[in-house]
C-alpha cells in the first residue's frame, strides 16, 4: 500500500487506483454523476473534483490516479465551489418540475443541489422542447430531464451489449438517442431497464401501470389478484427505509390484501412450476437428442435480445413461458374457473422486480383463449409507491401467508431471484428425474453468488451434463456466439438479462449499490438454508395442480398454457 | 438488398471501426444519403451498433439521413457569408419550405445542406442549387429564388 493525504491525513492506496477509490475506502465520500463503479472511469460531469492542495488544481478524482506524496482537499471552498455550479449549470435548462416528477425526493440530482445549497437559478440555459418517448410498454424517457451523463449509454453498451442508445448530434445539440431517433419500441432497446437504474434523474423511468391497477381495485366487477416475484420479498424493505435484504414477505402480503387484493399468490409457486416443465424438457431434449444446449426463458430482456441479435439460437430456446405469465395463465384459466369467476373478471397483476415483464406481459403470444395472461404488471418500486398511496403502515401489519393453491412453494422457486438460482432449482429437480434420488447436498455453490459466467458439470448416473450459469446480456454475447456457431459445450445454460439476476432487476429500488444487491442475495439463500421444502418436485401444491388441471408435465394442457414461441426481430427496421 | 452498400463493404474485408467514417462517405456518395438498410449492413460488417454509427453520423454536418430532393440547395454558411448575413437566408429558406437543414420536404422536391464553404467568398452571401450559384442574396432574395423553383414544378411538374 502507498500513501496519499486527504484534507491533512494520510490515507493508503494501491497502485492504479484512483483517488476516488482511496477516498472511498477511507471513508471520505465525494458526491458522482456520471460514475459507475465496475465500469472505468470517464470524468464526464466533474461533480467529483477535489483540489490538489500542492497545484491549487482541481482535479476529477473519479478519473485521476492516486500518486505518492499526493495531497487533495476534499470540500476546500475551491472544490465545493466548483461542485455548486456544476450543478447550477446542469440545472440551468432542466424543467423545474420536481413536484410532478417521479424521481421528487428520491433523484440523485435534487439530492446533489440540495447538499450543495442550490437555492436560485444563478444560470438560466435555452431550453430545448422534446417529446417524451412512452412508445415502449417498459420503459418511459424524457430527453428533457437528461444531463447527458451518459450512464444510461454505458449501461446499456458496456454491461448489457445492446447498444439501443447512445449520443446523437453535437455540441449544444448533443442528445441521447437510439439510432435514427426512432422511437424506443421501434429500437433494439431490450426493456431491461438497467438504464433506469443507473439514471441519476427523472429521464429514465418505467411507465407506470398504477392507474390501471388503482382503477381496478375500485372496481365491483372485477375480482383483482396479484403475485409477487421471488425477488420482490427481500428487496421492497429499501423502499421503506428498512435495510437491504430484510425480508418483508409475511407483511408485503398482508400489506396487498388490506388494500384490496382479493388474492395474493407467490410467483415462487409457478417457478417451481417451470422447473417442473422446464427440467422436463431438458430430460426430453438430452435423452432425445433435441436441440441443445437447453437455454432458460424467465427473463423477458433476453428473449426480446435473443429474438433481436440472435435469432440463430431461438430453437434453443426453452419454449416454457416465464413464471409471471405461466401463474398468469393457471390464474385465469384454472384459478378463476375454481372459484366460479368468469376467467375475464379476474383482473391479475404481477409484481415484478422488473421492467421487461411489462414488454412481456403485452406480447402477442401471452394471449390464450382471447385474454391474456397478465392484465398489468408493477415494478418494486411501483408497488412502494401504491403501498404509499394507501397510506399503509407496514409496522402495524401482522405478517399472513400468501393465498392458497398458489401461495405454497419451495426455496428452489424462491431461489429464482438470483442469477444461477434457476440452474440450482433445475438441477436438483433434473437430478431426481434421471437418477430416481435426491441430491444428497442440495446447495450447487458452483452458481452461487455468480456474477457474469460460472460453470457447472454435473454427472447423473452416468449422464454428463456441462452447465453454465450467465448474468447480464453483455456477458451473454461469447457463450451465445459459441452456441451460434455450434461450438458450444453446454447442454444447458441459464440466461438472466440483469447483472446478478432479479434481485438486481431493471424495476428494483434505484441505484447501482453493489453492496445492497450482495443483501438481498444472501437473505434469498438464507430463506432457502431455513427452508424444509427445498425442492420444485416435492411441493404438494404443484402435485395437486397436475393431478386436477395440468396432467403432466410437458403435456397437452401444458403446451398450451405454459408454453410459448418466439419471433425473430431485425434491428433497424 | 442494398447491393451498393454491400459493394463499398466488399472493398473493406474484416475491417474495424476506425473504417467508419470512411465508409459511410463512400456510401453517402453513392446513395447521397445514409439510409437505414445500409447502417444495418455497415453495422454488421464492422460490428458496430447502429446507435454508434448513427451517433457518429449526426456529430458531422456531411451525413444526411434522407435522400435528397429534386433541387438540392446548399447554404454557405462560411466565414464571410456568415458575416454578409448567412444566417437569415437560411432561415428564411427553412420557412418558406417548411423543413430544417439536413431535411428533405415531404414531397421530395426540395432539401438543404449546410455546407461550411463554397469557396465563393466574393459572391457572400451564398446558395447553391443543384450546382447553380446565386450570389450577394438576401433574405428575400433567396425566397424569391426559392418560390421560382417551387413554381417551375407547379407548372412544368407532373
Amino acid at each position: 500500500m502507498e500513501q496519499m493525504i486527504a484534507n491533512g491525513n494520510t490515507i493508503p492506496f494501491e497502485k492504479g487506483e484512483t483517488v476516488l477509490t482511496a477516498l472511498k475506502r477511507a471513508g471520505i465520500r465525494v458526491p458522482t454523476l456520471c460514475h459507475i463503479e465496475c465500469l472505468p472511469p470517464v470524468g464526464a460531469c466533474r461533480i467529483c473534483v477535489v483540489e490538489d492542495t500542492a497545484t491549487g488544481q482541481l482535479i476529477p478524482s473519479c478519473s485521476f490516479p492516486a500518486a505518492p506524496g499526493m495531497s487533495v482537499a476534499t470540500h476546500s471552498v475551491k472544490a465545493l465551489k466548483a461542485r455548486k455550479t456544476i450543478v447550477e449549470l446542469l440545472l440551468a435548462n432542466h424543467p423545474d418540475d420536481c413536484l410532478y416528477c417521479d424521481r421528487n425526493l428520491n433523484c440523485d440530482l435534487q439530492k446533489l443541489a440540495e447538499e450543495l445549497g442550490v437555492r436560485q437559478r444563478r444560470i438560466s440555459g435555452e431550453r430545448i422542447a422534446q417529446f417524451v418517448d412512452s412508445s415502449s410498454p417498459a420503459i418511459m424517457r424524457d430527453p428533457e430531464k437528461c444531463i447527458l451523463c451518459g450512464k444510461c449509454v454505458r449501461t446499456c453498451e458496456e454491461i448489457q451489449g445492446v447498444s439501443a442508445l447512445d449520443f446523437s448530434g453535437r455540441g449544444s445539440k448533443s442528445r441521447i438517442s437510439t439510432a435514427f431517433d426512432q422511437s424506443l419500441n421501434l429500437s433494439t432497446c431490450v426493456s431491461c431497464g438497467q438504464c433506469v437504474m443507473a439514471c441519476p434523474t427523472g429521464a429514465l423511468t418505467e411507465r407506470s401501470s398504477l392507474r390501471e391497477v388503482i382503477n381496478a381495485l375500485q372496481d365491483p366487477k372485477k375480482t383483482v389478484v396479484i403475485q409477487h416475484a421471488p425477488a420482490i420479498s427481500v428487496s421492497l424493505a429499501e423502499e421503506f427505509g428498512l435495510p437491504a435484504g430484510s425480508d418483508i414477505m409475511g407483511i408485503m402480503t398482508a400489506a396487498l390484501k388490506k388494500i384490496g387484493f382479493k388474492a395474493v399468490f407467490d410467483t415462487s409457486f409457478s417457478a417451481d412450476l417451470t422447473i417442473m416443465e422446464e427440467a422436463t424438457e431438458l430430460v426430453e431434449r438430452v435423452t432425445k437428442k433435441g436441440v441443445l444446449p437447453m437455454i432458460t426463458s424467465c427473463s423477458p430482456a433476453w428473449i426480446k435480445f435473443a429474438e433481436t441479435f440472435y435469432p440463430a439460437v431461438l430453437p434453443h430456446l426453452s419454449t416454457c413461458k416465464s413464471p409471471q405469465q405461466m401463474l398468469g395463465a393457471v390464474i385465469r384459466h384454472y384459478w378463476a374457473a375454481a372459484q366460479g369467476l368468469d376467467k375475464k373478471a379476474v383482473y391479475s397483476v404481477s409484481a415484478m422486480p422488473c421492467t421487461a415483464k411489462k414488454f412481456e406481459a403485452e406480447r402477442e403470444e401471452m394471449v390464450v383463449k382471447g385474454a391474456p395472461d397478465i392484465d398489468a404488471v408493477l415494478t418494486t418500486r411501483e408497488l412502494a409507491k401504491l403501498l404509499r398511496m394507501y397510506s399503509v403502515d407496514l409496522s402495524r401489519l401482522e405478517p399472513v401467508a400468501c393465498d392458497l393453491p398458489f401461495g405454497e412453494r419451495s426455496s428452489a422457486g424462491k431461489l429464482f431471484g438470483a442469477s444461477g438460482g434457476v440452474m440450482e432449482a433445475a438441477i436438483r429437480t433434473a437430478h431426481y428425474l434421471i437418477t430416481g434420488r435426491e441430491l444428497e447436498n442440495l446447495v450447487v455453490a458452483a452458481v452461487r453468488n455468480a456474477e457474469g459466467l460460472r460453470e457447472v458439470t454435473l454427472t447423473l448416473d452416468g449422464l454428463t451434463l456441462n452447465a453454465a450459469v450467465v448474468s447480464s446480456l453483455g456477458s451473454a454475447r461469447p457463450v451465445l456466439d459459441e452456441v451460434a456457431a455450434g461450438k458450444s459445450r453446454y447442454h444447458f445454460i441459464e440466461i438472466m438479462s440483469c447483472p446478478g439476476g432479479c434481485i438486481n432487476g431493471g424495476g428494483q429500488p434505484r441505484g447501482l449499490d453493489k453492496e445492497q444487491v450482495k443483501k438481498r442475495l444472501a437473505a434469498l439463500y438464507a430463506i432457502d438454508a431455513a427452508a424444509t421444502l427445498r425442492v420444485s418436485h416435492k411441493n404438494p401444491a404443484i402435485k395437486e395442480l397436475y393431478e386436477t388441471f395440468l396432467g403432466k408435465p410437458g403435456g397437452h394442457k401444458s403446451h398450451e398454457l405454459l408454453h410459448t414461441t418466439y419471433q425473430p426481430r431485425t434491428e433497424l427496421l | 438488398m442494398n447491393t451498393k452498400a454491400q459493394q463499398i463493404l466488399m472493398k473493406y474485408p474484416g475491417a474495424g471501426r476506425d473504417k467508419l467514417i470512411p465508409i459511410l462517405q463512400e456510401v453517402q456518395e453513392l446513395d447521397g444519403y445514409i439510409s437505414r438498410e445500409s447502417v444495418a449492413l455497415i453495422g454488421r460488417h464492422l460490428g458496430v451498433p447502429a446507435s454508434k454509427i448513427y451517433g457518429v453520423a449526426t456529430f458531422y454536418n456531411q451525413f444526411r439521413f434522407k435522400p435528397k430532393g429534386k433541387y438540392h440547395i446548399m447554404v454557405c454558411r462560411g466565414t464571410a457569408c456568415h458575416v454578409k448575413g448567412s444566417a437569415d437566408i437560411l432561415e428564411r429558406i427553412e420557412r418558406v419550405l417548411q423543413i430544417k437543414a439536413g431535411d428533405t420536404s415531404r414531397d421530395g422536391l426540395f432539401s438543404i445542406e449546410v455546407v461550411a464553404c463554397i469557396g465563393a467568398c466574393g459572391l457572400a452571401p451564398v446558395i447553391c442549387v443543384n450546382g447553380e450559384y446565386h450570389g450577394k442574396l438576401t433574405g428575400e432574395a433567396a425566397e424569391k429564388i426559392v418560390k421560382s423553383y417551387q413554381q417551375r414544378e407547379a407548372t412544368h411538374g407532373n
